[in-house]
């Protein structure tokens, strides 16, 4: 009895027992895209175990184009053989199809008030930080002024909060997780200072973020992404 | 089951708050109608502005004094609060489909529309192409159901009201061809059964007061109806 009792315990504290044994999750994405790396977060949260399949988008294979016709991008998650596209509605379907360690709240109110923020990222703060990197002059001062904007509300909904999804990570804060990498890597390259010290909050949530046992190390190579980056300011800012 | 307060700030001729319309309808929820003036900042009411202060837009849904906002999250929302009659099936790959379309109309579909009728007369020609193929996409998503949620109306099917009525009046006004209907029958039968629904043909706006709207609005934007 003893010595199954032991073999137990081995196997609890040795093995990864995946929460989908006998499901196939495959995971199409590149190993920089941050939009990725949001539903490579989920499925840790979740405990499921997947297959990652990194794609060259300069060169995107069949499979992808079958899994994506409509928009050809990563990620795009399959499951069983059923792909599902869009980062934001493949967090949604790994929440809806696996219940333990929820990504968003089962109060209605709550789930709002996650998606709306998670909506506010994708759609006012992505396309301004992608002005501020790849403008200058006078639309690089306006990218600026609606990105200052911006943050304004960020802050103000960062109030009380240790994350955005209050004390435990949700929708929200695996949306905004790429400021928590991304900006230092473009404060890098730019030399400009896109988060400054007007936002202590949000400064405090990039550290906590990144802190988190679910995101610790799993940012991609360091230099990598600088070198990525930089390349891709200087082709966006050629030197006169 | 104590009274609970509803209220929707919405505009007549929003597409989004009409979503909200619909949706409240369909659950059989009753709620007190709050007309907005979204063209001018400075009408727009206090209650507008302390419920929405990111956007200061319309639709908001206000349950018990809580603020809802952005339409296609309020459908959620309802959806989750009275479960009678869903609008999401429960199937999570059947969810994602729906939340997928649903996204893609607001994002893929509807901008070159804006940009055909506001872009310059290069763009113009790109724009329609690109309102083109999405119907097309559209068309081939229907395959062959009545509804894009099947048997009945669901979240894809809300989230087009904007085809099935306010794109068919734009038509109308400027001359541009979106929507073919001999290339398009599925779709097309889909707007006709759409806009019949009891739960929809209440929460459309009225058709010559859209039209005149529609005439006025491209007037003042510059639209020339020589090209």
């Amino acid at each position: 009895m003893k010595q199954m009792e032991y073999l137990f315990l081995f196997l609890e504290q040795n093995c990864v027992i995946a929460n989908n044994m006998g499901e196939e999750v495959k995971l199409y994405k590149t190993w920089s895209t941050p939009f990725g790396l949001r539903v490579v977060w989920a499925l840790k949260l979740k405990g499921i175990d997947y297959e990652s399949i990194d794609e060259d988008l300069s060169n995107k294979s069949d499979l992808l184009l079958h899994y994506n016709p409509v928009y050809k991008k990563v990620p795009v998650l399959v499951h069983n053989g059923n792909p599902i596209s869009e980062s934001t509605v493949i967090l949604e379907y790994i929440d809806d199809t696996w219940k333990q360690n929820p990504i968003l709240s089962q109060d209605p109110v709550e789930r709002a008030r996650q998606r709306f923020w998670a909506k506010f990222n994708e759609e006012k703060l992505l396309p301004t930080i992608w002005a501020i990197f790849t403008t200058e002059g006078k639309d690089l001062e306006e990218a600026m002024a609606a990105w200052v904007e911006n943050l304004k509300f960020v802050e103000e909904e960062l109030k009380g909060k240790k994350l955005f999804g209050g004390e435990k990570m949700g929708l929200a804060d695996l949306v905004f997780g790429w400021l928590a990498n991304l900006i230092g890597i473009f404060e890098e390259v730019s030399g400009l200072k896109i988060v400054d010290e007007r936002y202590p909050l949000l400064l405090t949530w990039m550290q906590v973020f990144s802190e988190l046992p679910v995101i610790k190390e799993t940012w991609p190579p360091h230099d990598k992404m600088i070198t990525k980056y930089r390349a891709l300011y200087e082709k966006y800012h050629p030197a006169k | 089951m104590g009274e609970e307060e509803l209220k929707v700030l919405g505009a007549w001729g929003s597409p989004f708050s009409r979503r909200v319309e619909i949706a409240l309808e369909l659950k059989g929820v009753p709620f007190q109608y709050i007309e907005e003036n979204v063209f001018d900042e400075k009408l727009k009411s206090p209650l507008l502005l302390k419920c929405n202060p990111v956007h200061r837009k319309v639709p908001v849904l206000l349950h018990d004094g809580k603020p809802v906002v952005e339409s296609l999250i309020i459908l959620e929302y309802i959806d989750e609060t009275w479960k009678n009659n869903p609008i999401l099936p429960p199937d999570p790959h059947r969810r994602a489909q729906a939340r997928f379309w649903a996204h893609f109309i607001d994002h893929k579909c509807m901008p070159p529309v804006w940009t055909a009728l506001l872009g310059s007369v290069e763009e113009r020609e790109k724009a329609v192409e690109e309102v083109r193929e999405c119907l097309k996409t559209l068309e081939g998503v229907l395959d062959g159901n009545r509804f894009f949620g099947g048997e009945t109306i669901g979240l894809v099917d809300i989230a087009a009201n904007f085809i099935a009525y306010w794109l068919r009046a734009i038509q109308e006004v400027s001359g541009l061809d979106f929507m073919n209907e001999d290339q398009l029958p599925l779709l097309t039968k889909w707007c006709e059964e759409f806009v019949s629904c009891n739960v929809v043909k209440e929460h459309l706006p009225p058709r010559d007061k859209l039209i005149t709207f529609m005439k006025n609005w491209l007037s003042a934007n510059g639209w020339s109806w020589t090209d």
